[in-house]
Order: structure tokens, then sequence, then C-alpha cells
């Protein structure tokens, strides 16, 4: 009770701050228990990217949670592409449905996010920083916390989980002296080892992250990224990453007539000995691969010295969910501490947290200390500088420009 | 009301047939000519068709799409014939025919897969060799995925033969093979030349629809594809998939007027067919007159069996490797087996598989039990007037198998969209049936119909209702084929891929819709779990059809077979 009193103070004076009074049908976020009350019995249907096998199963057990303390029933949508729930959401606002909307809560970051922000597509501002759970978010240290992709959050979404560009190979195949240590070393490495490198094509999540972490390399100046892009200088500005990726793709994997479809797949080609580096945008994919028997133990990570990309991904409320409650509850109990913990275990998905260990009460915090993060995951202090998101201006045009080049078949 | 109920059930059965092939058409055909409220669009023009021409690799991928449908059947067809042709009537044949049967059970996108674990740079197949070579690394070869589409053409070779296999021995019985062998043989001809002049036209008469679907089905296919086929750019059908599925709403226009196009390259696939008929009746007039008589054809006879022998080894090798994945810990190249065996894929598998395996049964049971009731109905009626309804009958239970399934899943999903209804799962069981409901017709008809009427016709004289007959003379005998035609129908509903993905919406997923979705991370270990489940139900329903008669008959001793 004294918790639920707490619970319900913190709510309330966080809310009184920000000056958020009521978000859309006149749910006051204020009154938590409200919130919890009505969602009781409601269904959330969580659209979530569904490729990988542990994050659906963490997903499953957010799902149980949800259904055991608060009645909530979670069911994820399985997307190959979060595009496709945008448009879905899309499709209902030009249909005329404002309300009784077919998605509760997606996961989302970068374009998708900016582009649903940029139509009205989402719950009104403000509620993720009115959640409960907030008050542990690390917002000092962590600033794609409050800017996706350079496009401010603005309390649109609620974060949960950290990214980092991090790259894997086997040490029992490969050298690791001769390891590249910035994007013109990896092309060196590639053309030293013909077919063992290549990148998932775009608009794959992490074949595009690929691209922007060689442009944000080759670029002459990194700071035209922070911004939207210019037209005029558009040609010019990517030049130098196309004329990167014209001289990689003879050297690539199958010359590049084709190309791995995702990390996963990239997971099993260095696993076959098809491909000898790969990365991910979580620096624990290594050591959850080999305890869950998928790749050798003898697999290790590394980082570029200068730098790699790194992000926050979330989860957002479209303006029409049908699971408003249900849906503000879920996303409130995705960063508790308890689930965030679960999510940086590497045996479940090994997702960085975004709390701040300092805001944590001391068990908490413990139990994160006490993770055993695995033998191909880096420490955190040796993941190397955070290289900011382009913004996602740039990405939509590259994608379009790459389609163009490589994949049209001429 | 007996007479009435079969009447109105023909009706009933051609409606649910043809009017959501109609519709679908329609709620393509509208949007390509950019007619779609919804986006704001009320006004007919070209516009989608204009952006669809200037899709960059367009070219590509129609040809490609041409090319893997033409050649797929052409090459199933062709080992088809001098398979039967030279072993027709002896017991080579109906051996193999037990070892095919099993192979129309197993889903497409089940045996694209386990092709795939056999034939890629870094599968089994190379795996055996590979310490013989000195092969320690997989090499850079482009397969699956090949540009040109040879793998993929190669992975629905090894369906549709056994389909093709099966088909034409079904038509085999309608024409007299003993005579014509005596009579070739008389005159010295060869057993291929003697089988083709004489009964492969009258053959290919009786299951020409099937080969049109065979035609139609390659040209369009999806989940295939998207296993086997090129990726970059990828065949027409699995584009339209992407546009249909673009954050970008108007790429449904796009991708409307694209379903048109896919319409219109199998409509030509099948046009350039029959021209390909035409010739290969000449040449075969031409050879006959001038008397050509091919006698030694051992050559093409062993090539054939060798043929058919590879695509049931290929088949039934891949769903072995399926398995062994399904069950492997770490496995790297070149290892043999696995270095440790784990049923952690399943474990972890099972419990995530309740609901799609859920949706998988209850679509396919009801799918199935409508399928079978129209059927049954259709073929009752069918009784009662002595009408059969011949050739157009025919090409009307074929249509839904001819038209791709792109074309009018697509216009049905928006027609589903648009109207707003929350019965998805009634829905996803009628899109089912059009495609279940020919197969189960197709397979119940022949026993249906070859059942000797005079038990009736006795029980009839006795002062029996036609109901009471049906019911208590005529099902009980046709039990075996009625549970055969619904294991069929079972199967077929277990493997769509395209409908399930449409109309479902992410919301209703079967086991075929998240093997194909997950073959997207290349997990080979958790593809097994789900290609196999794919498999196993299918052939658990042919178990059934096979078991539940004979218990059903254990106490009547002729009834058992």
């Amino acid at each position: 009770m004294m918790r639920l009193m707490k619970r319900i103070l913190a709510a309330g004076v966080i809310a009184g701050v920000s000056g958020l009074q009521a978000i859309a049908a006149g749910q006051d976020l204020a009154d938590w228990t409200a919130v919890e009350k009505a969602a009781s019995g409601q269904t959330v249907y969580f659209n979530a990217w569904g490729g990988s096998e542990n994050i659906n199963a963490y997903l499953e057990w957010v799902g149980a949670e949800m259904q055991a303390r608060y009645g909530v029933n979670v069911v994820q949508v399985k997307l190959d592409d979060t595009a496709s729930a945008v448009a879905k959401v899309i499709a209902e606002k030009s249909a005329g449905k404002d309300e009784g909307g077919s998605v509760d809560l997606i996961w989302i970051n970068g374009e998708n996010f900016a582009s649903m922000k940029k139509q009205g597509l989402l719950l009104a501002p403000g509620w993720a920083t009115s959640l409960p759970n907030w008050r542990y978010v690390d917002i000092e240290n962590q600033p794609t916390i409050l800017t996706d992709f350079t496009e401010p959050t603005e309390g649109l979404e609620s974060p949960w989980g950290g990214a980092k560009m991090v790259f894997f190979y086997d040490k029992a195949r490969t050298d690791a002296a001769a390891l590249p240590d910035n994007a013109a070393q990896l092309l060196d490495w590639a053309k030293k080892n013909p077919g063992r490198f290549s990148y998932p094509a775009p608009p794959d999540f992490v074949g595009s992250s690929f691209l922007k972490q060689v442009l944000s390399e080759v670029i002459d100046d990194p700071a035209k990224l922070a911004k939207p892009l210019k037209e005029e200088t558009f040609e010019r500005d990517v030049e130098p990453l196309f004329a990167y990726l014209d001289q990689l793709h003879p050297v690539a994997w199958r010359s590049a007539k084709t190309f791995p479809q995702n990390y996963p797949d990239m997971k099993q080609k260095l696993a076959d000995g098809e491909l000898d580096i790969i990365f991910a945008f979580n620096p624990s994919e290594g050591s959850a691969g080999i305890k869950a028997g998928e790749l050798p133990d003898t697999v290790r990570s590394f980082t570029f010295s200068g730098g790699t990309l790194g992000n926050t991904h979330f989860v957002a409320i479209p303006y029409n969910a049908n699971a408003r409650e249900g849906a503000l509850l879920t996303a409130n109990f995705l960063i508790s501490p308890e689930a965030q913990l679960r999510k940086q275990d590497p045996v479940s998905w090994g997702d960085p947290t975004v709390l701040a260990m300092s805001k944590l009460p001391e068990p908490d915090r413990a139990a994160f200390a006490a993770l055993d993060l695995g033998v191909a995951t880096l420490a955190p202090d040796e993941l190397g500088p955070v290289i900011a998101e382009p913004h996602s201006s740039w990405m939509e045009r590259i994608e379009v420009e790459w389609r163009r080049r490589y994949a049209s078949g001429n | 009301m007996t007479a009435l109920l079969p009447r109105s059930v023909v009706v009933l059965t051609l409606g649910l047939l043809l009017l959501p092939i109609t519709f679908g058409l329609f709620g393509t055909l509208l949007p390509a000519f950019g007619f779609f409220p919804a986006l704001g669009g009320h006004a007919l023009s070209l516009d989608p068709f204009r952006e669809l021409l200037a899709t960059p690799g367009l070219p590509t991928a129609v040809v490609l799409s041409v090319a893997t449908g033409l050649g797929a059947t052409v090459i199933s067809l062709g080992v088809t014939l001098i398979f039967v042709a030279s072993y027709a009537g002896t017991p080579t044949l109906s051996r193999l025919q037990h070892l095919l049967s099993p192979l129309l059970a197993v889903p497409h996108a089940a045996a694209a897969f386990g092709f795939a674990f056999l034939i890629a740079p870094s599968g089994f197949l190379i795996r055996l060799v590979a310490p013989l070579v000195g092969i320690d690394r997989p090499p850079d070869v482009l397969i699956p995925h090949d540009p040109m589409g040879l793998t993929m053409i190669a992975g629905l070779v090894i369906k549709e033969t056994p389909f093709l296999f099966l088909v034409t021995l079904a038509a085999l019985p309608q024409v007299d093979l003993p005579a014509a062998r005596r009579l070739a043989a008389s005159f010295g001809y060869g057993r291929i030349a003697g089988f083709v002049y004489l009964l492969w036209p009258a053959l290919y008469r009786q299951m020409r629809f099937a080969v049109y679907a065979v035609i139609a089905y390659s040209s369009s296919v999806v989940d295939v594809a998207l296993i086997l086929g090129p990726n970059l750019p990828g065949t027409l059908a699995t584009r339209l998939v992407q546009w249909m599925n673009d954050a970008d709403l108007s790429a449904r226009l796009l991708a409307s007027a694209g379903a048109v196009l896919q319409l219109a390259v199998t409509l030509g696939v099948l046009l350039a067919w029959f021209g390909l008929e035409r010739l290969f009746a000449i040449l075969l007039r031409v050879s006959r007159e001038t008397g050509r008589r091919f006698v030694r054809d051992r050559f093409p006879r062993l090539a054939s069996i060798l043929v058919v022998g590879l695509i049931g080894a290929a088949v039934f090798a891949g769903l072995a490797v399926l398995a062994m994945w399904s069950l492997a810990g770490l496995w790297q190249f070149p290892d043999l087996l696995p270095q440790s065996f784990t049923l952690r894929s399943w474990m972890n598998a099972l419990p995530r598989v309740a609901d799609p395996l859920v949706t998988t049964l209850v679509t396919g049971f009801a799918s199935t039990l409508l399928a079978v009731l129209l059927a049954v109905g259709c073929l009752v009626r069918e009784n009662q007037t002595g009408r059969t309804g011949g050739e157009k009958a025919l090409l009307m239970l074929y249509l839904p198998l001819i038209v791709p399934q792109v074309t009018f899943v697509f216009g049905l999903q928006l027609l589903f969209i648009g109207s707003g209804s929350e019965q998805r799962l009634a829905a996803l069981v009628l899109v089912h049936l059009v495609f279940v409901l020919p197969y189960v017709f197709l397979s119940l008809a022949d026993p249906w119909r070859a059942l000797d009427r005079r038990y009736e016709i006795i029980a009839t004289g006795l002062g029996r209702s036609r109901f009471a007959v049906l019911v208590s003379i005529r099902l009980p005998m046709l039990v075996r084929p009625i549970l055969t035609a619904a294991a069929v129908g079972f199967a077929v509903s277990v493997g769509q891929y395209l409908p399930t993905l449409l109309i479902g919406e992410g919301r209703l997923s079967t086991i075929t819709t998240e093997a194909v979705a997950l073959a997207s991370g290349n997990n080979r270990r958790v593809i097994g779990v789900y290609a196999l489940l794919q498999t196993i139900l299918p052939f658990l329903a042919f178990a059934l059809a096979v078991l539940l008669p004979a218990v059903l008959h254990r106490n009547r001793r002729d009834m058992r077979v």
C-alpha cells in the first residue's frame, strides 16, 4: 500500500512538473491506479519486429508478466519491417478510424518515429516522461534517449533499450592483429579477404546502420549529418560513401550480387565460415550466440577506436490505439528495473539498459552488476565513443539511392 | 427437399469459388487504375501503371517470372512424360508411386527449405564431398538466390514433378495401355515413342488443367521465390508483396497495378504454353508420319528414372537435414554432423508455436470440412441429374488454381480492410476454402463416380429414401476416399502462404507464415522446427485417413482394404 501511495505521488509530481494534465481520451496519467484499472482486461497488440527468437521469447515473458500482474493481455504482432505497422496506422487515419485502431504499441525509432511524429500519428506528447518508472531513466548520460536520430522525442516515445554497433569475428579463424579499426581499414581487410565480408541490404536496419557508419567516417564534414540533408549538396556529400561501396562490392560476399538478409543471417554465416567479420547493433549478440550454441566459443568482438554508431530504441503508442491504458502500462513495465535487467541478460536478450544505475535502488544495482555478459562482450568502457545517428532525412534518400544503384537489376 | 438441397449446394459451391475471384480481381483492378477512396483516389487514372513501368528492374522481374514459370513446367512435365512413357504398366512405376505420393503432402515452403539446406555452399551436399576434395571453407558461389532463378526452378521441379506424375497416373486408366503397348511393340516402336504417339494426346487432354495450374503457380509463387529465388531484384510476385507491405500506402496502388501485370504475365506464359502445345503436336505428327520409331531409348528411360529418383531423394534428404538442424547444437562447416544434439530449439519453439498451430488447425479443419460437405453435395447432385458438368465445370474448379493468387488475394485483402469487418478468422477460412475445395473435389470425384450404383438402386428398390441410402450405403463405402480427400484438403490449407499472410494481416499467423517469416532470419534451427511441423501436420492427416477406416471397419471384413 505504501509503495502504491509513493508511486501515485511520484507520478503526480512528474505529471505536475511536466505540465501534463491529461492525454488524448481524457485519461489522466497522474492517476496511475485509474490507468491500471482501465487497462485490466485489455488486449495490447504490440507491433514488434519478429525475426529474432530470443526477442520473441522476451516479449512472451513480458506478456506473461503483464497478464499475471495487471490482467493485460499482450500479443506480439510479428513484423518483418516496422514500416508496415506505420502503414497500418496511416491507413486507419486515412480511413477515418480515429479510435479503436489495430496497433496499440510499436517498437520504433529513427525514420519511422520521425514520420509518425510529423504526421501526428502518435499519442499526445509527454506521456512517456510521465510514466512512473521514468524516474529511473538515464537521461543524463544517454542523449539519444531524448533525441532520436536528431528528432526530439518530446515524451512521444518511451525508451526501451540501447544499441551500439559492434563487430564480431572468430579468433580461431581470423587474425586478431589484422582487424580493422575504421571503415577505411575494413575496406582494405575486405580486399585482402575477398568474399568474407558483407552487410545486409537496406532497408534492413543493421544494413542501413552500416551505410551510416561509413558515411559518418567518409563525409567531408560530419556536422552536416546532424541537420536535414541539403538537396543542392546531397550528391556530393554521399559520393564518398558510394565510392567506398563501389570498391567494397567486388570483394564482398558473393560479389554483392546478393546480400545477407539481416543480422541473424550474418550470424549463421559467421558460424558457417562464409563470413569472417560481421556486426550487430547489440554488444552482447556474440555471447548470446555462443550460449545458444549458434556460434563457436572462439567468437570475440571489437569496435572502432574512432567510434561506432549508437542509438536508443523506443516504444510508441499510436494516437488511435485501442488499448491505450494497457499500452501505457506495458511501456511502463518495459522500463522497470526488473524488465530491463532481464533484457540486458545475454541469456534472454543482452540489450544494454536505458536505466541509470545511480538512480536504481541498491538491490537492483547489484543485480545489474552481477550479470555475466559473456566472453564475447566488451565491457562498457571498451565499447569506444558513440557516433550519433544522422538526421533521418539522410537515410531515406540514401536507401533510395542505394536501391537505384545496386538493386534494380540493371 | 433432398433434391433442392444439393442443387443449392452446387450454386453455393460455384459462388464460393467464383465470387472471391471476381471480387478479388475487381478489388485489384480498381486501385490499379487509381480508384482507392481510402487514399483519396476517386478518379480513374493510369498513374499507377506509369509508376509501375518506371520501376527500375521491372523487365528483369517479368523475365524471371516468365522463365521460372515456363522452365519449371517444361522440365516437370518432360520428366513426368518420359518417365511414365518408359515405365507405365511396370512394377517400377507402382513402386515409385508409393514413394512419390507422400511428397505431395510436403508443403512447398518446407521442401524449398530442405532443398536450400542441401545445396547451399555451406549445405549438406558439399559437406559430403568437402573432406575428399579438401574444401574447408564454403565456396563463394551464389546459390540459392542465383540471379537467373535456376535454384528456384529446381526447387519448383522437385515439388511439381510428383504432382504431375500423380495426375498422370490418375488419368492413365482412361486409356488402353496394354493394347497400345502391344501395338507399338509389334510395329517396332520404342517404348517411349509408342506411348507418346498412341496415348499421350488423349492423356494430356485429361490433365491439361493441372498443367495450367502448375504454370500459373510457378510464374506467380511467393514463398518458394523468397526462399530460393533471386532477390536483387526478386521475381515480380515477391516485389508485389513488398509493395503491398510498404510503409508508403500509395505503394498499394503500385502493387495493384503490379498485380494486374502479374495476371498479364501469367496469361502470357499460358499463351506461350499453348504455342508450345501446338509446336509439340506438330513435331509429334511430323515425327509419326515420317515413321520415326526411336527404338533405342534406353538412355532417356534410364535418365528419367534417375531424375525421378533424385527428385524423391532431394525432398526426403532435405527433410532429414531439416530435422537434423532442428536438433543441432553447434554445427560448423564442414562437419557432417552437429557437435552436439539438443532439444532446445524445440523446447523454445513449442510454447510459441501454440497460437499459430491452433490457427493452422482451426482454419484447416474448418475449410476442409466445408469443402468436403460442398463436394459431397455437388457429387450427390451429379448422381441425381446424371450430368457431370464436363469440361466447363472442371475449368471452374481449376480457376482458383490458374488465376495467380497474388492478383485476386490482394483485391480481397483491400475489400476486407475496406469492409471494416473484424471477422478475420472467418475470412481466412473462406479464402482457404477457395483453394482447398478444388483439390478436395478433384480427389473425391473419381472414387465417387466409380462406386457401383447398383448398391443404391437395390436399396432404393427396397424402399429406402435417397437420404437414407446416402448415409447408410454410399458414405460408409466411400469413407476412405472421403478421408483421403479431406487429408489432401487439409494439406493444401496448411501450405497456404500468401492468402494467410494477406488476409490474416499478421494477426492470424499459421505455421507456414511463421516459417517463411522466420526464414528472413535464416536461423536454421528454428526454420528446421517450423518446416518440420509444417510437414508433420499433413502427414498426420494422411495417417488418420488410413487409420480411421481401418478402425471404423474393424468388424466388417469385406470393407477392410
